[in-house]
């Protein structure tokens, strides 16, 4: 991808430091740290089991870590530790300034409501009490990724899985955050709606000014949407770097594997 | 009936219990509206037909005290009469069907149209207490949500009403902030009662006996009733009268007359219609 933003100007968004994830003994991801710019988007890749749901639970405060630090810059420019921010603060930081993208869209849509109350709850939950102007925002956001206007009133049950995702990014965009989390975007979707999706993605991120972190095991979503990727396995990041530079000219042996077991057609 | 039943304590529950619901009660009143649980008692009726309200009565209730039981504003059906008469027996307090003698009222489904006044307590049966249990089935979880004050998602209910009906089609039930802080589900009343609730003179109590919750609602308290900015809270109106006391501003029930079509609205308050023919 394109157009790396300018990294000196600004400082990094997101700092991760020595971040460990444990079940009980068992370990999701061991001492993973890195730095994610404003606007810039971050590509984790690995096959499964790798350890990159778990780090992304953690990273989006889903899973309290057992080792490392989290530190975010908020919007009035202060970083902060995520787990000593309260939990109010910490609920609130992942309903406006934070987004979750699920890999399946049951897990981030509210199925038995419909499509225009699914990307107005953001709102609401934040206060905005004024139907008509709830409703207009759902439209304009269902224009943006290019859901039919009069499905508004539909629930996302009767939606394609390519519509139900483009939902889940409309429901999650609606507040405007700063930070997205994308878990498998394009997983379990054919291969034409998935270019549609990524183009859509990308576009989104590009014109918002973005900051997304990314998990797939598909390299070719990688190489498409992240700026700089970071390869893990068995819960380790194994390499990290530009996407292209990884991509093309791979140094871990695994990565090596990674790469060279990409079907050519 | 002054005689009360041998046997059994005085209002039926024992000592220990009522002074574990008083506890309770006081929490509630002292933080409005938010639940407070307690060791519900298993009660000589089914759950579902009051046996929070009662076990609220029983704790509360002295010897002085004039009680009145309704069932959807009425003195007069089974559920009403029943529990009038438990305490009757149980309690030999003095029971009556007019509003300005009674002391506490119990009741399900509605609250006087006689405006209560300092002094009286109503207690309510409730079923379900917890308001947020539609969209979120889990009790830690919900219990965040109060305690954080997240109860944005409460409105994709009323947006989802908007978006179908044209307007907010929750008729009861209806669901209010307490004291601007806690959400509460005000029992199965019409929405037509909820500006009752509001700065009331009367203590209102809520047990809900499956559930195990009791909450308050304590005298002059701000209570108001969700909505949008651009869609407000309205309440129940008739183009009819009452047909037999000729009421314009009271709670109206439709009652059918014969299979001819015939019908004619009537006040659900039977107290007040009466009070307003004799």
């Amino acid at each position: 991808m394109s157009a790396l933003p300018l990294l000196d100007e600004e400082p990094p968004l997101l700092v991760v430091e020595g971040l460990t994830v444990a079940y009980g003994a068992r370990v999701g991801c061991r001492d993973v740290g890195f730095e994610l710019w404003p606007g810039e988007v971050l590509g984790i890749v690995g096959e499964s089991g790798s350890g990159k749901t778990s780090l992304l639970n953690a990273l989006s405060a889903k899973i309290e870590p057992a080792a490392g630090r989290i530190r975010y810059r908020l919007r009035d420019g202060t970083m902060a530790d995520l787990f000593d921010l309260s939990e109010a603060a910490r609920r609130q930081l992942l309903r406006t300034d934070w987004g979750v993208v699920h890999q399946n869209p049951r897990d981030g849509l509210r199925l038995t409501v419909s499509a225009g109350a699914n990307v107005g709850e953001r709102l609401m939950a934040i206060g905005a009490r004024h139907y008509g102007e709830i409703r207009g925002s759902a439209l304009d956001w269902l224009g943006k990724v290019e859901i039919d206007r009069d499905r508004i009133d539909d629930r996302p049950s009767s939606f394609s899985g390519g519509m139900q995702q483009r939902l889940q990014i409309a429901r999650n965009l609606v507040t405007n955050p700063r930070l997205v989390f994308m878990d498998e975007p394009t997983g379990g979707l054919d291969v034409s709606v998935q270019a549609r999706l990524l183009d859509l993605i990308r576009g989104l991120v590009a014109d918002l000014g973005l900051s997304a972190i990314i998990v797939t095991h598909d390299l070719a979503v990688a190489r498409l949407l992240a700026h700089r990727l970071m390869v893990m396995r068995g819960g380790e990041v194994v390499e990290s770097g530009l996407t292209d530079q990884v991509l093309d000219d791979p140094q871990h042996p695994y990565t090596q594997l990674l790469v060279s077991s990409i079907l050519q057609v | 009936m002054t005689q009360t039943l041998a046997g059994y304590n005085f209002a039926y529950l024992d000592e220990q219990t009522k002074r574990m619901i008083r506890r309770a009660i006081l929490k509630a009143v002292a933080i409005p509206g938010y639940q407070v649980p307690f060791g519900s008692r298993e009660m000589p009726l089914p759950y579902g037909w009051g046996t929070g309200g009662i076990q609220v009565t029983a704790s509360i209730i002295g010897r002085a005290d004039v009680l009145k039981v309704i069932d959807q504003g009425a003195d007069d059906t089974t559920n009403a009469i029943s529990i009038r008469r438990f305490f009757a027996r149980t309690a030999g307090v003095a029971t009556t069907e007019r509003t300005v003698e009674a002391t506490i009222i119990q009741t399900r489904h509605r609250i006087p149209e006689t405006p209560l006044r300092a002094g009286q307590i109503m207690v309510y049966q409730v079923p379900i207490p917890e308001p947020l249990r539609w969209l979120e089935p889990r009790e830690t979880e919900t219990r965040t949500m109060h305690a954080l004050s997240e109860y944005g998602a409460m409105h994709v209910r009323f947006y989802e009403d908007i978006a179908h009906h044209g307007r907010i089609t929750t008729t009861y039930d209806y669901p209010v902030i307490v004291n601007d802080r806690y959400l509460m589900r005000p029992s199965p009343i019409p929405k037509f009662d909820n500006q009752k609730l509001d700065m009331s003179p009367a203590l209102q109590l809520f047990g809900a006996g499956r559930e195990k919750r009791i909450y308050a609602v304590p005298p002059f308290t701000k209570v108001k009733s969700l909505d949008f900015h651009d869609h407000p809270f309205s309440v129940e109106s008739w183009d009819a009268a009452c047909s037999l006391c000729g009421s314009t501003t009271s709670y109206l029930d439709e009652v059918l007359t014969d299979d001819q079509g015939g019908r004619m609205f009537v006040c659900s308050d039977t107290d007040y219609c009466r009070s307003r023919t004799s």
